[in-house]
């Protein structure tokens, strides 16, 4: 055992770590955004609540939650202790330091990494928490006709304060039952200054990951010189300008299309 | 000036010992020759200084002529000054204008405590070089010249790795104080050879345990230490440093069998 606290205790092992759980945060992204580009279709929030019952209602997908969220944990805890040994690594600094070569964003990774952690906590206790603990969600009820696959939708008030979810078949119809999550969705995206804080820390996300993304892999020493630049352009227009955009756009365009 | 000499400004960072707090103090640097070298300069100041009375500035040198590493100086935010892939030896003053005021410091790192002025002490280099920078030569007769055969892009890697010249200007650049760039240059101009085989992964971790016990930073690729580097040593090495590391933690096999027989 003390051999792997060892490793993991290096500077290396360490740098390994922030690398690892970097990467998963990264490909976590890519499903958050495609599944929430759900938000995008007109059909009253049917497909996205569905959606946000399953994640919330499948257990396999539960157990990667939580993987998730201890990932976001070390890699906060971890940034912290090797920014506090870098501090130390140098006591006194320097009266004058030119403008080096070094990007803007590979310098305030710290600075990018705070805004984004303030971010998932308002992020997560807006939606996540409230979802899942508060008992102040609002249900929707979804009549699809099946034989013309129309979809019509109610308010529904469950008579239990247990209710989840249900699924029944009622004279042709298909008759959904879910939290309305889309709901809370368009109140906070109605927000002005809600907006303007989701779009900042989407700009912080694209510059964190600018960076982090080619980082991680030069700290998992994957470098070649026939793959690194495909690293790089992954990093740089998917991770940096496709994804922030992408998320970017959902409040922007709910709050300006809200009735 | 009518001969071209430059007179010029100097804020050079002044600290008795390791202990004691240093300051900046200026200094006129008068009827300076353009073709001077850096050094050659605070020798002028220095010879001024000593005339005077006063202390001359302490700073280290040696081979002048940009291969011994000696030389340091932390020059208008600059390890060995503005210029790209020199060291402060070879800097030449006609790089800077007349009257212009130069601020010259030590290196800034934990590990490199200052001895006094702008000489620190670079000894944890020595002692993580003497952790693992070796390779194991057995006594015999002499072998022949080609006897081991290495690709020419190996062994070109491998001595463009082995031009580091240990001056720590990665570490004063970085802002980190990391001393990824000089650790991985030795660790890698020897794993990338077959000589350097045999202790591939003990030479990495030994390396890399005295680098972290010396209190150096964490290397956040910002690639700071490739840009200032006099000899150009590439970041490249640091992933190959840090591939070699991992691979040893997972692969390693020094003392498998010890456990295996239950010692």
């Amino acid at each position: 055992m003390s051999e792997f606290k060892q490793t993991f205790n290096s500077s290396l092992g360490k740098k390994l770590i922030m690398a690892l759980t970097g990467l998963f945060l990264c490909t976590f992204l890519i499903v958050h955004l495609g599944g929430n580009l759900l938000l995008f279709k007109h059909d009253d929030g049917y497909g996205f609540n569905v959606y946000a019952n399953f994640l919330t209602h499948f257990p396999p997908i539960e157990v990667v939650a939580y993987l998730l969220y201890l990932s976001i944990l070390v890699h906060s805890v971890y940034a912290l202790v090797l920014t506090i040994q870098n501090r130390k690594a140098r006591p006194v600094g320097y009266a004058i330091q030119a403008k080096s070569n070094a990007s803007w964003s590979s310098k305030n990774m710290g600075l990018l990494g705070s805004v984004l952690f303030l971010f998932l906590v308002i992020h997560m206790s807006d939606f996540w928490y409230r979802y899942k603990y508060s008992g102040t969600m609002t249900y929707k009820e979804y009549r699809t006709d099946l034989s013309s696959g129309k979809t019509e939708s109610v308010e529904f008030n469950p008579t239990s304060p247990d209710f989840e979810n249900s699924v029944s078949t009622q004279n042709n119809f298909e008759i959904v039952r879910v939290k309305d999550l889309h709901a809370r969705v368009e109140s906070s995206f109605s927000q002005l200054w809600y907006v303007i804080f989701y779009v900042i820390a989407m700009g912080a996300v694209s510059f964190h990951l600018l960076h982090g993304f080619q980082s991680a892999f030069r700290t998992l020493g994957w470098v070649h010189r026939k793959y690194t630049p495909i690293v790089e352009f992954i990093g740089t227009w998917f991770f940096a300008v496709i994804m922030p955009l992408g998320f970017a756009a959902m409040p922007v365009v709910y709050y300006f299309t809200k009735s | 000036m009518s001969n071209g000499n430059m007179n010029l400004t100097l804020k050079v960072w002044r600290q008795k010992n390791a202990e004691s707090k240093g300051a900046f103090v200026t200094y006129k640097a008068e009827n300076i020759s353009p073709d001077m070298s850096f050094l050659e300069m605070l020798d002028v100041v220095n010879e001024g200084l000593i005339h005077t009375g006063g202390e001359p500035i302490h700073f280290d040198h040696d081979c002048r002529e940009g291969i011994c590493g000696m030389c340091s100086l932390y020059i208008n935010g600059h390890p060995h000054g503005p210029k790209n892939a020199i060291t402060t030896c070879q800097l030449h003053m006609r790089t800077f204008h007349d009257g212009e005021i130069i601020v010259i410091e030590p290196w800034r790192a934990a590990a490199f405590p200052v001895i006094k002025d702008l000489a620190v002490d670079r000894s944890s280099f020595d002692r993580i070089q003497q952790a693992g920078g070796f390779v194991s030569v057995n006594t015999g007769g002499v072998p022949d010249a080609n006897e081991i055969p290495i690709p020419k892009v190996i062994a070109d890697e491998a001595f463009n790795s082995a031009t580091c010249i240990g001056c720590g200007a990665c570490v004063a650049a970085c802002k980190n104080a990391s001393a990824m760039l000089f650790v991985s240059a030795k660790v890698t101009q020897l794993g990338m050879l077959p000589q350097g085989q045999p202790e591939r992964y003990s030479r990495v971790q030994a390396m890399v345990a005295q680098m972290d016990a010396e209190g150096f930073g964490n290397c956040t690729n910002t690639g700071a230490c490739e840009a200032e580097c006099p000899k150009e040593i590439k970041m490249t090495n640091i992933s190959r440093m840090n591939n070699d590391y991992f691979s040893a933690k997972l692969f390693g096999q020094e003392e498998l069998h010890e456990h295996a027989s239950g010692e």
